[in-house]
């Protein structure tokens, strides 16, 4: 198995997507089963506890009820347009998985696998990302920015009055708030000097003051709620969820949609949640880190960062949590509300606090 | 080899999508197929080593301009072309001129990389001249002027957006709705 070969490189990391995807995919599935059981505990319900014990295989009958319904095409939409939207949808929402790292840099050596030739190199140090580059953060903003046109394009070639004010809402929307989402990460992209998602959870791995964690939520507290107001409304999120607004618009942009290609939309939506949630975890709370743990175990062991990765997905559901939460307690926005508060309050709150983490930086650095 | 068939499949790409754009007769298709050619030319500036330039070329013109531009088609929901032949027969000649310039352009890089001229040392040569850093400094030294110049040029595009977008006077307001509405009743 010769790693320095392009072909068993491409191999490696073909795997390794097809893996992450599909459990990205499997965690989704059963988000969407929680989101039902927790509003159900909410409103004071039971939630679904039919298919298996306590409803644990309802996502697969739900799946499978998607699969084999009908799938209606209307008439009068451009076809191809119609497509492409849901496609386009699911696979913004699920490429920027490639560039989180799912845990620390892993010594593998004591698991004997130094005869494989060539693979002793990566052995010593061997990463838990997919992929690793300089801009990956922009990366992700990128993606996110181009799952616009899944839902844009969907209210549009539908041909369908709803379908197109839903879709201008959600455009609107995801342009306005992506700006302030992309302004309260600059804060910690100036902390950690780096744009690189793997470097930012490492420079987090140091503590402040040797008691509180070096997480960047404690100096970029402001950073973190913009972050976070932003990602619902990126997410189409209650109370950002005005795309969809029932009681205004059936369903917003998916109306004409149906079996499968539903079903794409609705994976898309929580693949989105999922995917910003481990982006707030990694760049606000830590990523895989957690504090205290390298005096337990040697950094780098897999023990480390077995503990490391279920860490990190126990942040993530911490935030999956907060979101269904959040669903079961608030009414919707309205749209000039929501205009309004996006440009007025968030935006120049991002600005504010770009502009007092550069002064602090410049203080404590002095000018160098 | 890789490296080839990469540059051969997003070349490709950016030139289908590129004559899609001008052959489409949906603006809306149009518009999709610019899309396509942003994102093959980002896939091109990755090949050329500048990841930086690849992510703000899609964050910028793909996930901002175009999303502007979608957006205004879907809200006239321009059907089809329907500008008339005859009013673009003046453009072809212009068109012609400007096809001639990009063709002696493109002929003349393929010259200077050819017979070695300087200034063309290839990206790959130094491998932090892509990266945000290197972008950055440059940025803010060696060409702060223009990168300056160009502030103030969107400052202008941002007050004339205030000024075109601000709410007229009721009085005026009604004025240039009775204007519109003699117009429409004219036609």
């Amino acid at each position: 198995m010769d790693l320095t070969n392009a072909a068993v490189y491409f191999l490696i990391k073909f795997a390794a997507c097809f893996l992450a995807f599909n459990a990205v995919l499997m965690v989704v599935a059963y988000t969407v089963l929680a989101e039902r059981k927790v509003l159900g505990w909410i409103q004071g319900r039971i939630g679904p506890n039919r298919v298996g014990p306590w409803g644990m295989m309802q996502p697969f009958a739900d799946l499978l009820k998607f699969i084999f319904k009908e799938d209606i095409i209307p008439d009068k939409s451009t076809r191809f347009v119609y497509f492409l939207a849901p496609l386009i949808a699911l696979i913004c929402a699920l490429l920027p998985m490639v560039v989180y790292p799912f845990g620390p840099n892993v010594n593998l050596t004591s698991l004997g696998l130094q005869d494989i030739p060539y693979a002793g190199q990566y052995l010593s140090s061997f990463p838990l990302a997919i992929a690793r580059f300089d801009v990956s953060l922009l990366f992700v903003l990128a993606v996110t920015s181009i799952g616009v046109y899944g839902i844009a394009l969907a209210g549009w070639s539908s041909n369908n009055k709803y379908s197109l004010m839903g879709g201008l809402r959600a455009s609107a929307q995801m342009i306005s708030y992506e700006l302030s989402m992309g302004m309260s990460i600059i804060g910690v992209v100036i902390l950690a000097g780096s744009l690189d998602v793997f470097t930012i959870v490492e420079q987090q791995t140091i503590s402040w003051g040797g008691i509180l964690p070096g997480w960047y939520i404690i100096p970029q507290f402001l950073g973190f709620i913009v972050f976070l107001i932003s990602a619902f409304a990126e997410t189409n999120r209650v109370p950002f969820d005005l795309p969809e607004a029932e009681t205004e618009l059936v369903a917003g942009f998916h109306t004409e949609y149906s079996a499968l290609k539903f079903a794409l939309f609705f994976m898309a939506e929580y693949v989105n949640m999922f995917t910003v949630s481990a982006m707030c975890a990694t760049l606000f709370l830590g990523g895989w880190h957690v504090p205290g743990l390298s005096h337990l175990v040697a950094y780098g062991s897999i023990p480390y960062a077995i503990i490391s990765v279920i860490a990190f997905f126990a942040k993530i559901f911490g935030f999956l949590f907060f979101y269904i939460w959040v669903r079961g307690s608030l009414p919707r926005f309205r749209f000039d509300q929501l205009m309004n508060f996006g440009w007025k309050f968030l935006l120049p709150a991002a600005i504010l606090n770009v502009v007092l983490t550069i002064t602090f930086v410049f203080i404590l650095n002095g000018s160098r | 080899m890789l490296e080839t068939a990469a540059f051969i499949v997003f070349a490709g790409l950016a030139i289908g999508c590129a004559l899609a754009v001008v052959l489409q007769r949906n603006p809306l298709y149009s518009a999709i197929s610019l899309i396509g050619v942003f994102i093959a030319l980002a896939s091109l500036y990755v090949m050329l080593a500048s990841p930086f330039i690849a992510a703000v070329q899609i964050i910028v013109y793909a996930g901002a301009i175009m999303v502007l531009v979608v957006f205004v088609i879907m809200l006239l929901n321009v059907e089809e072309d329907v500008f008339s032949t005859k009013r673009l027969k003046s453009l072809g000649a212009i068109g012609a001129v400007m096809g001639l310039a990009l063709a002696a352009q493109a002929l003349f890089i393929f010259y200077a990389v050819n017979r070695g001229l300087p200034n063309n040392a290839a990206a790959t040569d130094n491998p932090t001249m892509g990266l945000p850093f290197e972008i950055g400094k440059s940025l803010f030294t060696s060409y702060l002027l223009p990168f300056e110049v160009t502030g103030v040029l969107l400052l202008m595009a941002i007050v004339g957006a205030m000024m075109l977008s601000r709410r007229l006077q009721t009085q005026k307001l009604e004025e240039v709705v009775e204007e519109e509405r003699e117009r429409r009743h004219d036609n």
